[in-house]
C-alpha cells in the first residue's frame, strides 16, 4: 500500500512484522501456557495437538516471542522514558477512562499509560524467560536445584498471569480507541488522530518545536 | 500401571471425583534398616518383576549402584559410613525409593489429569499414557524420586508393585528380601510390627529408635524403623521434616482458581467499560480542522 501523504507515519514495516509477531507468540504461549496452568484449561492443548506437543512447543515459542520482545524493547527502549508529563498524565488517568480527556497533559508519541505498560511488560517478560528456563525439564532443569526450581515455578505462572492481564487491557486499548490500530496494521494515522491522542507527538511531526 | 480402577482416591489435575466405589484397606511396606544386610536382593527383585533393565555403569569405589535412583533403577540401596560417637562406625543402608505419600507432592503438582494417581489402600502411581512430560512432579516430590525418561520423556518410580498388590501378593522387593528386613501388609499391622522392633532395638541400647512415618506429608506407605530415628538425614539424606512446602503449595494451591478468576474479571471489565462510555474517538473540533483528510 502506498504512502498517503496527507497521513503521518507511526510504525515501519519491519516495526509491525515484529510487533504481530510477538503477539501471536505470545498468544500461543498464553494457550499453550493455560493448558498447564489448572485443570480447567487443559483442554487448550487439543489446539496443539495434545498435551506431549504442547508441553514441547510453548518453550521453543517461547524463545521466539523472547527474540521478537527483545527486538521491540530496543526499539522502544528510549521512547518509554518517563518524563515528568507523562507522571502527571498517569495522575489524570481517572478521567482518561470515564472517557473525558479534555484536561489530559498533552502526550507524546507514547502516553503515560502506554509507557507504564512498556516496563510492565518488560518486567514479566525478563522474569518469564528468567524462569522458563529454570523449569525447563528437557534441556535446563537439571542444572538447578529442587529449591530453585519450586521458585521458578511460582514466578513463571505470577508473571505468566501478570502478563495475560496486561496484555488483555493492551487489546482492549487498542480496540476503544479508534483507528489506533491502523498505525500498527498499516503504518499511518490520520493527523486529526495524532492530534487528538498524541498531540504533543503530532506537532513534532508537523515540524513544530516540540 | 495397575489393574485397580474402582478404588481411586485422587487423581492428578481432576477436579471431580475419581472411580471410588471400591475401598480397600489401606497397606504399608515396613522397611527395617536395623535388619538389612545391603545385600540388594531387592533392588534385582524389582527389574525382575518391572522388566526393566539399567545400562551397566561404572564403579565409583562404594557399594552404591546405580549412584541414583534412574527411570529403570525405582529403588536403590545407599550406604553411609557414619561416626556417631568417636571410634565407632556405624554402616546404615537405606533402601531409597518411592515412599507412597497420603499427600502426595508429585501428583499436586502434576497438570495432567490422570497421569498420577493414587488408590484407596495409599499405593501413588504414575500412569505414563497420561504423562506428558513436564517434570512438575518432579518439582512437586519431597523425596526427589521421580526420573524422567530419556528415552520417552515419562516419568517412571516405584509402584509399590500396585499390580500384584491388586491381586493380593506382596511386593517384589518384600517377598524377596533374605533376612525380613521388608514386610508389607495392612499399614496398622506394619506401624505395630514397628513398635515391636522399636522396643527391641531401645532394648538393646538404640535409645533414639522410632518409626519414619512422616506426618509432613500426612505419613507414608513406605515406612522405616531407624536405630536412630532422632536422625534420619544420616540415613542418605532421608528429610528431617518432609511436606509439600510453601512454595508447591502457593503454585499449586488456592491462588490459581483465584488468578483464573481475576482474569476473567479483567476481560468483563473491559467489556462493560466499552458498553457502558463507548469508544474513544477523535472529537468533532479536531476532525473539522482537518476536514481535507477524509
Ligand atoms: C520466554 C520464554 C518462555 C519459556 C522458555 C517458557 C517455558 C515454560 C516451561 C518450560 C513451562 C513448563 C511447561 C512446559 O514444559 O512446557 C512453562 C509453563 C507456563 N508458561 Fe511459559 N515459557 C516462556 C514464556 C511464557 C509466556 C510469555 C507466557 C505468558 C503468556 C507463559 C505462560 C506459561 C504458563 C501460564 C505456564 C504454566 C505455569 C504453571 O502454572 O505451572 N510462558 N513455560
Ligand atoms: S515420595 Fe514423591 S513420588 Fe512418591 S508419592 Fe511422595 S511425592 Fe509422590
Ligand atoms: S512429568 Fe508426567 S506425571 Fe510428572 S507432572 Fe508431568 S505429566 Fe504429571
Amino acid at each position: 500500500m502506498k504512502n498517503d501523504p496527507q497521513k503521518l507515519i507511526r510504525y515501519t514495516p519491519f516495526e509491525r512484522a515484529n510487533h504481530w509477531l510477538a503477539a501471536i507468540t505470545f498468544i500461543l504461549l498464553a494457550l499453550s501456557g493455560l493448558a498447564f496452568f489448572h485443570p480447567a484449561f487443559y483442554p487448550l492443548n487439543q489446539l496443539f495437538g495434545g498435551g506431549v506437543w504442547t508441553r514441547i512447543l510453548h518453550p521453543f515459542v517461547g524463545v521466539l516471542m523472547a527474540l521478537s520482545f527483545g527486538v521491540m524493547f530496543s526499539n522502544y527502549r528510549k521512547l518509554n522514558v518517563m518524563t515528568p508529563a507523562d507522571k502527571e498524565w498517569l495522575s489524570h488517568v481517572r478521567e482518561m477512562v470515564d472517557g473525558d480527556d479534555r484536561n489530559m497533559p498533552e502526550a507524546g508519541k507514547f502516553n503515560g499509560g502506554q509507557k507504564l505498560l512498556f516496563w510492565l511488560l518488560v518486567i514479566c517478560m525478563a522474569l518469564l524467560i528468567l524462569s522458563g528456563i529454570v523449569i525447563w525439564r528437557a534441556y535446563f532443569a537439571f542444572l538447578f536445584p529442587a529449591a530453585v526450581i519450586r521458585l521458578a515455578s511460582v514466578v513463571h505462572a505470577v508473571a505468566a498471569t501478570i502478563m495475560i492481564a496486561l496484555i488483555i487491557f493492551h487489546i482492549y486499548a487498542g480496540f476503544w480507541t479508534k483507528e489506533s490500530i491502523d498505525g500498527m496494521l498499516y503504518g499511518q494515522v490520520r493527523r486529526a488522530w495524532a492530534k487528538q491522542h498524541h498531540p504533543a507527538w503530532f506537532r513534532q511531526m508537523m515540524g513544530g518545536d516540540k | 500401571m495397575a489393574l485397580q480402577s474402582l478404588d481411586i482416591t485422587r487423581r492428578s489435575a481432576t477436579t471431580t471425583p475419581s472411580p471410588s466405589q471400591r475401598k480397600t484397606q489401606e497397606v504399608a511396606k515396613l522397611i527395617d534398616i536395623s535388619k538389612c544386610i545391603g545385600c540388594k536382593a531387592c533392588q534385582v527383585a524389582c527389574m525382575e518383576w518391572n522388566d526393566t533393565r539399567d545400562a551397566v555403569g561404572s564403579n565409583h569405589g562404594v557399594y552404591d549402584n546405580p549412584m541414583d535412583l534412574t527411570e529403570n533403577s525405582w529403588t536403590v540401596m545407599r550406604y553411609a559410613e557414619v561416626e556417631l560417637e568417636q571410634g565407632k562406625l556405624e554402616w546404615l543402608i537405606r533402601k531409597d525409593g518411592c515412599m507412597h505419600c497420603t499427600e502426595p507432592g508429585c501428583l499436586k503438582a502434576c497438570p495432567a489429569p490422570g497421569a498420577v494417581v493414587q488408590y484407596s489402600n495409599g499405593i501413588v502411581d504414575f500412569h505414563e499414557e497420561n504423562c506428558i512430560g513436564c517434570g512438575y512432579c518432579i518439582t512437586g516430590c519431597p523425596f526427589n524420586i521421580p526420573r524422567l525418561s530419556k528415552k520417552d520423556s515419562k516419568v517412571y518410580k516405584c509402584t509399590l508393585c500396585s499390580d500384584r498388590v491388586a491381586v493380593g501378593q506382596e511386593p517384589a522387593c518384600a517377598k524377596t528380601c533374605p533376612t525380613g528386613a521388608i514386610v508389607f501388609g495392612i499399614k496398622e499391622a506394619m506401624l505395630h510390627h514397628a513398635e515391636g522392633r522399636v522396643a527391641d532395638l531401645k532394648n538393646r541400647g538404640f535409645a533414639k529408635a522410632g518409626i519414619y512415618d512422616p506426618q509432613g506429608v500426612g505419613g507414608t506407605h513406605v515406612i522405616y524403623v531407624l536405630p536412630h530415628a532422632d536422625r534420619p538425614e544420616i540415613y542418605c539424606g532421608l528429610p528431617r521434616n518432609p511436606s509439600i512446602g510453601p512454595m508447591v503449595e502457593l503454585w499449586k494451591g488456592a491462588a490459581k482458581p483465584l488468578a483464573s478468576f481475576g482474569l476473567a474479571m479483567v476481560v468483563a471489565a473491559s467489556f462493560f467499560h466499552y458498553v457502558t462510555k463507548g469508544p474513544s474517538e477523535v472529537s468533532p473540533e479536531i476532525e473539522k480542522e482537518f476536514e481535507d483528510e477524509k
